[in-house]
C-alpha cells in the first residue's frame, strides 16, 4: 500500500487543491485498501480452498464430498476475508496520513 | 465592495528551501498588491521564483517568513480545515500539468470541488455541464483525460478551477505544455473569463503571447520583484518584439 499512496502524491496534491480534507485523503485509501483486501482475500481464499479440496480428493477419493458443511466453509471465508480486509487497512493508514499532512506543494512536485 | 480592493497582498514574503545542507532563497521580501479582477502575470525566467510565489499565493505552501493576506486575511493564521475551505471557494488552481484525476471524466473532474464543497449531486451536475459548454466542451463531457488532447484537457481543468465561483484563479504556465495556437485560446478563453465573470487571474508564466492581454505584469528575478509594469507601459515593447 506504501506503493500505491507514494505513486499517487500528485493526485493527493490536485484534491488538496480542491479542497479535500486530510481526513478525505486518508478515507478514500483506507477504503480503496478495503476493497483491494477483500478481493485479494478472496482470491486467496479461493485458491487455497480449491487447492486443498483437490489434494484431499486425491488422497482420499470421492469420501471427502459432505465432510465439511456449507457454513463451515463460508465461515472460513468470512474470517479470511476479514482478516484480509482489516490488514490492508492498517498498512494504509500510515503512509496515507503522511501523504494526507504534506503540504499540497510537495505533494504536487513529486514526480514518479 | 470598492473597485480597487486588494484581494491578494504579499508582505516581505520569504521562502527558503534546504538542499543538500544549503539554504537557498526561492523567494526575498516579496511585496506585492493585487486589485480584485485584475489580470496579472508574473514573469520571469525559470528558476526566478515564480512558482514557489504562486506556491505561497496559493496556500500551497508556508512561507518561511512573511505572510500572505487573501481578503485581508493572513493565511497563516488559518488552520488546515479553514485552509480547504480556502482552497475550495476561494481560489482556483490550473497547472502546467493540467492535473486532472485520470480515473474521472471530464464532468467528474469539474464537479470534483463541488462536491468537496458540500453540493448536491443534481446541482454539481447542472452547474458541470453549464461550465464544460462555457469552455467549449460541452460534448465531450463524459470522456476521460486520457481521451482528450492537451487543450481540452486544460480546458477541463479551467472549468474545474471555476467550480465553485473563485475570486482568483492562480494559473501555473497554463500554456507551457501547450503548442503556440492552444496556447493562444487558453489565455484568450482565460481573459474572456476575466472581463465577463470578474475573477481575478494570477498567472506565473514565460510565455510572451500573456504580456498582451495581462493588466499589469511582475517581472521576478532572483526571488524578488525586480519591476511592476501597467499594460500601458508595455504596449511599446511589444511592438519592439514584434518588430525583431
Amino acid at each position: 500500500m506504501l506503493m500505491s499512496v507514494t505513486e499517487r502524491y500528485k493526485e493527493i496534491g490536485t484534491m488538496k487543491c480542491l479542497g479535500a480534507l486530510d481526513v478525505f485523503v486518508v478515507e478514500l485509501f483506507i477504503l480503496e485498501s478495503g476493497v483491494l483486501g477483500l478481493i485479494a482475500s478472496f482470491a486467496g481464499w479461493l485458491i487455497g480452498f480449491g487447492c486443498i479440496y483437490l489434494l484431499a480428493l486425491g488422497s482420499h477419493g470421492w469420501a471427502v464430498v459432505g465432510q465439511i458443511t456449507f457454513v463451515q466453509i463460508l465461515s472460513r471465508l468470512g474470517i479470511v476475508m476479514g482478516i484480509g480486509a482489516v490488514l490492508t487497512m492498517i498498512a494504509t493508514i500510515p503512509p496515507a496520513i503522511r501523504a494526507a499532512k504534506m503540504p499540497p506543494a510537495m505533494a504536487l512536485r513529486t514526480e514518479i | 465592495m470598492a473597485a480597487n480592493e486588494y484581494v491578494v497582498r504579499t508582505k516581505d514574503l520569504c521562502k527558503e528551501f534546504t538542499m543538500g545542507g544549503q539554504v537557498l532563497r526561492a523567494l526575498d521580501g516579496v511585496q506585492l498588491d493585487i486589485y480584485r479582477g485584475e489580470y496579472i502575470s508574473i514573469m520571469g525566467p525559470s528558476g526566478s521564483g515564480k512558482s514557489t510565489l504562486f506556491n505561497m499565493i496559493g496556500g500551497l505552501d508556508k512561507p518561511t517568513a512573511g505572510s500572505v493576506f487573501i481578503n485581508d486575511v493572513d493565511m497563516a493564521q488559518l488552520d488546515a480545515q479553514e485552509l480547504a475551505y480556502l482552497r475550495c471557494r476561494t481560489i482556483g488552481y490550473i497547472f502546467q500539468t493540467f492535473n486532472l484525476i485520470p480515473v474521472m471524466t471530464a464532468l467528474e473532474n469539474v464537479t470534483l470541488p463541488m462536491v468537496f464543497a458540500g453540493t448536491s449531486t443534481d446541482d454539481c451536475i447542472e452547474k458541470g455541464i453549464k461550465l464544460l459548454n462555457l469552455v467549449g466542451l460541452g460534448e465531450r463531457l463524459h470522456h476521460k483525460p486520457s481521451e482528450l488532447s492537451g487543450g481540452q484537457q486544460q480546458r477541463v481543468a479551467i472549468a474545474r478551477a471555476l467550480a465553485n465561483d473563485p475570486a482568483i484563479i492562480l494559473a501555473d504556465e497554463p500554456t507551457g505544455n501547450l503548442d503556440l495556437k492552444t496556447g493562444t485560446e487558453i489565455i484568450q478563453l482565460l481573459k474572456r473569463l476575466n472581463k465577463e465573470q470578474g475573477v481575478t487571474i494570477i498567472s506565473a508564466t514565460h510565455d510572451l503571447k500573456m504580456l498582451d492581454i495581462s493588466d499589469r505584469i511582475v517581472w521576478i528575478r532572483d526571488g524578488k520583484v525586480e519591476r511592476i509594469e501597467e499594460r500601458s507601459q508595455l504596449d511599446l515593447k511589444v511592438g519592439q518584439l514584434e518588430g525583431q
